[in-house]
């Protein structure tokens, strides 16, 4: 490719004819440009990060500011407010239920439209569109549909006598069915990723060796796949522990205070009423710390099972 | 429509005669039209009735728009909220694709101190929970003087960005032959000609993706401008919409919220259409490197 001539003597000007890759290419011309990308990491990132953590430590209400230190106090009055334990506990239960899901209709789904045809390319997207919508969205959406008075299963709910969100249960089921219509293309996508990656002459031997399809299934796809399980189970339990959007237009966190998430606990102490910055600020330390323990363990757990 | 990257066939059929072939697919035929049917219906089904008669909404009797009517006159109007979300939208892929550009080019091409530090950190972003951080962004943006701003907005969606953003655009320049530049650079072009001239022609589907994913991601975020934004005339749609639904005294006004749900999810729709082997990429170079 021929550089533009003006491009030339300008390059010309500033270095000498011997100049180098490794002068041209030097320190401070990399620092440089990537210097938008320090701001805003420094600035929107690693501060707030450390200004949770004053705030964890501090006594600060929404409107007035920064009080001073008020280190244990916050976080004996996270761990004990009415809700924290149970919104930790139905985090936990919609998270263990949100990801087994996900990850089996994922995985059924990846398998389900691995080869490729006009067929099979249409129903690809027709799952993955949902994925493309917002999780504000989706929610409004599916409020619309679990609607007693305005969505297509009205009548029906009203004769048999359901209500998709008048019960913890059922609000909870709910909630689920509208994440894996939101989120099964992502995994099912994720997953044909990693049966992509399975050599394929593994299956012509097992073909050639006479195994069923089931056998092929668990004993060559399965293990192959683990490093996909693995990545998907993580990317799950983490988006499901942080889960807001979904609860907080659907269920309100209701009927009954059934369905808050910790996530919800955070924002209501932050800006619904009691306005504590430093409650809040320690809850969603101890939601940090949480995410990585569970993930460091996750991520263990299936390091060792490789190793076996 | 563009069907999604094709997968190398991996179990092959015996062979079987036509008929026997036509009694086995059809329950897989049952089962996969039913799939289709089940992921499409909710948007379908949304779309019809926002123009469909119902008692109790704008449009009472007949087929029609009046829902649309009704959404357009919603408080601030519905051109202010579509403004807002525009403008947030276009500033996130702007900065987005500027900030991941320079910065995917110098870790992919350059040597420099704390190189390796500043990677993790910004991928490091995506283990912090958004509320954990939406918090004291809250408190900083307030003391800048960007709290209850639109800018303040993209400046958090573009945060929020850079880990995926980063990572993608120093795959993206890691592909490209060290070749061309060096060529580039030995005939005399300046580091930053050699990115504009010669390496942005090469990276443009990393780009398109990128800025694909900010564009989406921005436009459908609720949590951050929630938190932020508290004057009404500030809100974006996701937010106005939501609100929407309380609009008198606590009667959902179903056919004007229908008709927002089809607002938001149409630009997400064709740009996805459009876009898919881009948005489907962005996600493989997720899941390939994990």
């Amino acid at each position: 490719m021929s550089a533009p001539i003006a491009a030339v003597r300008a390059g010309a000007q500033r270095h000498t004819p011997g100049a180098t890759r490794a002068g041209r290419r030097n320190s401070w011309r990399g620092a440089a440009y990537a210097l938008p990308n320090a701001l805003f990491v420094l600035g929107l990132f690693v501060l707030p990060l450390l200004l949770v953590l004053q705030m964890s430590a501090s006594k600060w209400p929404l409107l007035s500011g920064n009080q001073g230190w008020n280190f244990p106090a916050n976080f004996t009055k996270a761990v004990t407010h009415r809700l924290f334990a149970d919104s930790v506990v139905f985090t936990l239960k919609y998270t263990l239920l949100a990801t087994v899901l996900l990850v089996l209709i994922g995985l059924g789904l990846g398998l389900l439209v691995q080869e490729s045809s006009r067929w099979k390319g249409f129903l690809r997207t027709s799952i993955l569109l949902p994925s493309a919508l917002g999780l504000a969205s989706a929610s409004l959406l599916f409020y619309v549909l679990y609607s007693p008075i305005a969505g297509p299963f009205a009548e029906t709910m009203d004769r048999f006598g359901i209500s998709f969100l008048g019960t913890p249960t059922m609000a909870l089921l709910s909630t689920t069915f509208l994440i894996v219509w939101r989120y099964a293309g992502f995994y099912m996508l994720l997953m044909l990723v990693g049966l992509q990656g399975i050599p394929s002459d593994v299956f012509e031997a097992a073909r050639t060796d006479g195994a069923s399809v089931w056998q092929t299934f668990r004993y060559i796809t399965l293990p192959l796949l683990k490093p996909t399980l693995a990545l998907t189970t993580v990317m799950c339990v983490t988006g499901s522990l942080l889960a807001f959007e979904q609860f907080y237009i659907l269920t309100k966190g209701g009927p009954d205070n059934s369905t808050i998430t910790v996530v919800q606990l955070i924002y209501s102490v932050a800006f619904q009423g009691q306005n504590d910055l430093g409650v809040a600020g320690a809850l969603s330390v101890i939601a940090l710390v949480a995410l990585v323990v569970i993930n460091a363990v996750q991520l263990r757990a299936f390091a060792k099972d490789k190793d076996e | 429509m563009a069907t999604i990257t094709s997968t190398p066939t991996v179990t092959r059929r015996r062979r079987q005669s036509p008929l026997l072939r036509g009694v086995v697919r059809t329950p897989y035929y049952v089962l996969t039209g039913g799939l289709a049917i089940l992921f499409l219906f909710p948007l379908l089904w949304t779309t019809v009735a926002s123009v469909s008669p119902r008692a109790g909404t704008a449009q009472s009797d007949g087929f029609g728009f009046a829902n649309y009517v009704t959404l357009a006159n919603y408080q601030a109007g519905i051109w202010t909220y579509l403004y807002n979300s525009t403008f947030v939208s276009l500033l996130t892929v702007v900065l987005t694709l500027g900030i991941s550009g320079l910065g995917g080019y110098a870790f992919a091409r350059f040597s420099f101190p704390g190189k390796n530090a500043l990677f993790m950190v910004t991928l490091a972003i995506l283990m912090v929970p958004y509320a954990t951080l939406l918090i004291p962004l809250y408190v900083l943006l307030t003391r800048v003087g960007l709290q209850n701003s639109l800018v303040g907005v993209a400046l958090v969606l573009t945060m929020f960005q850079l880990p995926f953003s980063i990572f993608m655009m120093r795959v993206s320049f890691e592909s490209v032959p060290k070749e061309l530049d060096e060529a580039a650079l030995v005939d005399g072009c300046s580091t930053f000609a050699v990115l504009w001239r010669v390496l942005v022609p090469a990276v443009k589907p990393g780009l398109i993706t990128v800025g694909l994913f900010a564009f989406l991601a921005a436009w459908n975020d609720f949590m951050a401008p929630l938190i932020l934004i508290n004057d009404s005339n500030r809100m974006t749609l996701p937010l106005a919409i939501a609100n929407l639904r309380v609009q008198v005294q606590g009667i959902v006004d179903y056919g004007a919220t229908e008709a927002g749900v089809v607002i938001l999810a149409l630009p997400c729709c064709i740009l996805f259409l459009l876009l898919q082997r881009h948005y489907v990429r962005g996600f493989m170079s997720g899941a390939l490197k994990g």
